[in-house]
Order: C-alpha cells, then structure tokens, then sequence
C-alpha cells in the first residue's frame, strides 16, 4: 500500500510549508521559503483533507463520497508517499 | 499594452521584494542596494506600504520579501508583517539579525511571519566581522538559535566570493549545527557596490571548482536533512544565467521611496521612467508601465540572442550587466559565449586566476560616507523621484 502510511495514520501539513487556495493562480499552491509548488486538482483535493485529525482511512472514505466514480484507494496511498519524501506531510506528533 | 512581440498571456509579479528602508548597519562591500543609497532618505510610510501589499496580492503577488538595508530598521516591521499575513502572503524576513532580539522574533511570530532568512557574511567571526564592517557574528549565531527557537523554517545565506570562496565546507557544517532547512550559497552578483570592487571580489576558477565540489558533497550527505542551494558564479560559465526569470515575468521590487523596479539593480539601466508608487498603482506599473514592459518577451532581442535556441531557457541572461559591460542593454549577456564581447569574461577571470593582480586596491564598503562620496555627481542633478 504505502511506505509511509498506514490506513490509521494522521497525516498533516508540515510546519515548514503553508497549504492555501490561490486565486490567481486557480489552484492550491504549496509555500515555502521563496517557493511555490503548484497543485494539480487531485494533490488539492487530498492535501486539503490533511488537516492534522483524519486519518487516512476517513480521509479516503471522504474522497470517495465527493467522487463516488473514482477507484482511489492505491492513488491517494501513492500521493501521500510522493507528499511525504516531498516533505510536504509529516504524521501528526502525538 | 505592449509585449514586446511576446504572445504569452501576461505574466503575474508573483514575488514582491519590498525594499524597507536601505538604512543597514552593515556594510558588505557587495551590498546589492544600489550606490546612491544616501539618496533614499524619503521613504514610503506604513500606509503606502500597505497599499502597495493590497495593490500586489490582488495582481497574484503570493510571496512578500521583507528587505533593505536592513529591513529591522523599520519600527513598523511587526506592523507591516500583520498586514501581510493577513492579504494571505507568504512572508519572508531577509535580514542580518543585526537590530532583532528575542522579543521581536516572538511579536514577529504573532504578527504572522512565515520565514527567516539570516545572512552570514563568512563561518568565522574574524572574516564575518571584516566584511559586515561590525561585530555582528556573535549576535547572528544567537538569532539563528532563536530563530529555530520559535519553529521558523530558516534559511542561511552567505554570499560567496573571494575571500570566503574556500570556507564552504565550514559553512555548510556551521549551518548544520544550527539546524538550518535550507542554506543558500549566493554568489557575488557584481552590479552597484559590488562592481566597484570586484577586483578585490572574484574568486579564482579553482576556488569556484572547489566549492562547487563541496556543496555538491553535500548536498548528498545532508539530504532530507538541509537543502542546500549552490548559486553557479556566472562570470565563470559559458552560458548566462536566467535572470529574474526573465523581465518583468515573475518579480517586482519596490525601492524605499516607492520606485517600482524589475530588478533590484536596474536603476543603473539608461531609458527608463522608474515608475513611482506615489503616482501609479502597481497594476499600471506591472502591466503598463514603460519600464515592465522594455524588455518583456522576446521582441527586444538583437543577434545572438534572437534566433538563439536557448533563449527561452536564459532569455539572454541579465540586462544589467549587458549595460554595464558592453553599453547596451539589448546585447547578450557577455557571459554567454556566443557573445562577441564575451572574451572580456575571460580575461576578468583570466586575471582573478593570476595571484600577482590580487588585493591592488583596499575594498571599499557600503555605508552612506561612501555612497555620497561616489555618487556626488548625481547629486547635482535634480532629485529622484
């Protein structure tokens, strides 16, 4: 499934980096230090659930019921490794 | 509006460098203010720089960089960060920690501030000293502590040239032990100040070689960890860099007394207006302006660079030191080798790798004594703005 989540796991936006909707730029944007990393609408959508209280499993179930059609169990694992060795998510500190 | 000939949709000013105030403490002899510094004496107050904010962010404008001079100069800093944070911009600090306590970096915290980059001028107090003109390096490694204290993602930058070119290693391990996330090894840029002394400032080939070798190291050993940023000194390469990503595409700077520029050293360049934020609004300066609009696109380009198959990826490197080093701000970058003034390149270089050509001259520092005794004939001259 995943290398860095489990179906129980919290993720969250790390500290070092700022998650907003950017109206110019008609998309969810990453900021960092002097950078910006532009967010197609599926990165959007998952990041936006990443709130630091839903674990991965509801935040799938959430996904699913927004897009009832979409088969997306194996991708949203697969987003939130590239998220992770991104730097972009942490686990939620206990 | 014009484009120059460029048919993309026009480009929004997505990082706004807001030049608080070019009063600094400091006084690198690389500074990037340009020299008649002493000039600015007028400037914007804490309204106009909000206006101006407000004027950005609704142009697309998402990272703020609060700079100088020393931006901590200002006492309406905290002020200006609040407002900031709250038009929804990413707000970066640069500065040299010189003027910053405790107490501010908390209030800056409250305030909203995002990011704090410290400058360090070398990894060793002796140097740092020599080249801030204070002693400043004591106070930096207590700052950069803090700064890590309150949970800022932190940037180190140190400017490289010669006299610091072969501390890389040390620098790069100092920044570790203050838990740096990212360390920006910047490159002496040699337009204003540090044009004046550049012979005092470029490094030799073989130093360049040698550093660019230890960052590359590491940049593996510390990955994940820090990110390391190596500036490639453009003097020394065949191909010019691309600067600012290109006129008026991406930045906007705005000097102390409310000067809209494309870059922060383009006040040297000749026929320009230098659009005022007193007299225009940002969106007329960014989309309208004469100045924005001069070297947009592709439309201005003479030979090489026109039919060039590259110049989309470097736009023909930088306008400023196109002026500065062949007097004509639409020739290529003498960087580029397809320049037929490029052979000068080679000769600075050339005589920076000579031993015998060093240290002629003592290194003139940045201070206002300085930029009124080397700008005296502009100001006979009617006053800017």
């Amino acid at each position: 499934m995943s290398n860095h989540f489990k179906a129980a796991d919290i993720p969250q936006i790390s500290a070092t980096f700022r998650f907003q909707w950017e109206e110019a730029q008609g998309c969810h944007v990453l900021l960092y230090p002097e950078g910006m990393v532009k967010l197609n609408p599926a990165a959007g959508e998952i990041l936006k659930r990443c709130d630091g209280i839903n674990s991965v499993d509801l935040i799938i179930k959430d996904l699913k019921s927004a897009y009832p059609d979409a088969d997306l169990d194996s991708d949203v694992y697969h987003f939130l490794d590239t998220a992770y060795d991104n730097q972009w998510i942490r686990h939620k500190s206990a | 509006m014009t484009t120059n000939g460029s048919d993309t949709s026009l480009p929004k000013p997505l990082w706004l460098l807001a030049e608080l105030t070019y009063k600094c403490p400091l006084q690198c002899p690389y500074c990037s203010n340009p020299m008649d510094i002493a000039r600015y004496t007028d400037e914007l107050s804490t309204e106009e720089w909000i206006r101006v904010f407000k004027e950005a962010r609704a142009l697309g404008a998402v990272q703020l960089g609060f700079s100088g001079g020393e931006a901590l100069v200002r006492k309406d800093l905290e002020i200006l960060i609040a407002e900031a944070h709250e038009l929804g911009f990413y707000t970066n600090l640069l500065t040299s920690g010189v003027g910053m306590d405790e107490a501010r970096i908390k209030a800056f915290k409250e305030a909203g501030l995002d990011h704090i980059q410290v400058s360090f001028q070398a990894s060793s107090e002796e140097l740092n000293n020599y080249i801030a003109g204070n002693n400043s390096f004591e106070h930096k490694l207590e700052m950069a502590r803090l700064v890590k204290k309150y949970d800022y993602p932190m940037v180190l930058c140190f400017v490289l040239h010669r006299h610091n070119e072969d501390q890389v290693e040390q620098i790069l391990e100092m920044s570790h032990a203050l838990e740096a996330d990212y360390v920006e090894l910047a490159t002496t840029q040699y337009y204003g100040w540090a044009l004046h002394n550049r012979e005092q400032l470029i490094p030799s080939q073989a130093q360049v070689e040698a550093a660019e070798a230890v960052a590359h190291r590491y940049q593996e050993k510390y990955k994940g960890k820090m990110r390391i940023f190596y500036v490639v000194p453009d003097y020394h390469e065949a191909r010019p860099k691309a600067c600012m990503n290109g006129w008026g595409a991406v930045f906007l700077t705005i000097a102390p007394d409310g000067t809209a520029l494309p870059c922060h050293a383009a006040s040297e360049l000749p026929g320009l207006t230098f659009p005022n934020v007193r007299d225009h609004s940002i969106e007329w300066i960014w989309n309208d302006s004469n100045d924005f609009n001069k070297f947009r696109g592709f439309g201005w380009m003479k030979e090489p660079c026109r039919d060039c198959s590259e110049k989309e990826k470097d736009f023909g490197g930088c306008r400023c030191q196109a002026y500065l080093l062949t007097g004509d701000a639409t020739n290529a970058d003498p960087v580029c080798s397809k320049s037929p003034h490029h052979e000068q390149m080679v000769k600075l270089v050339n005589q920076a790798n000579s031993e015998s050509k060093r240290d002629t001259a003592p290194l003139v520092f940045r201070n206002m004594r300085n930029s009124k005794k080397l700008t005296a004939h502009k100001w006979s001259t009617t006053s800017k703005a």
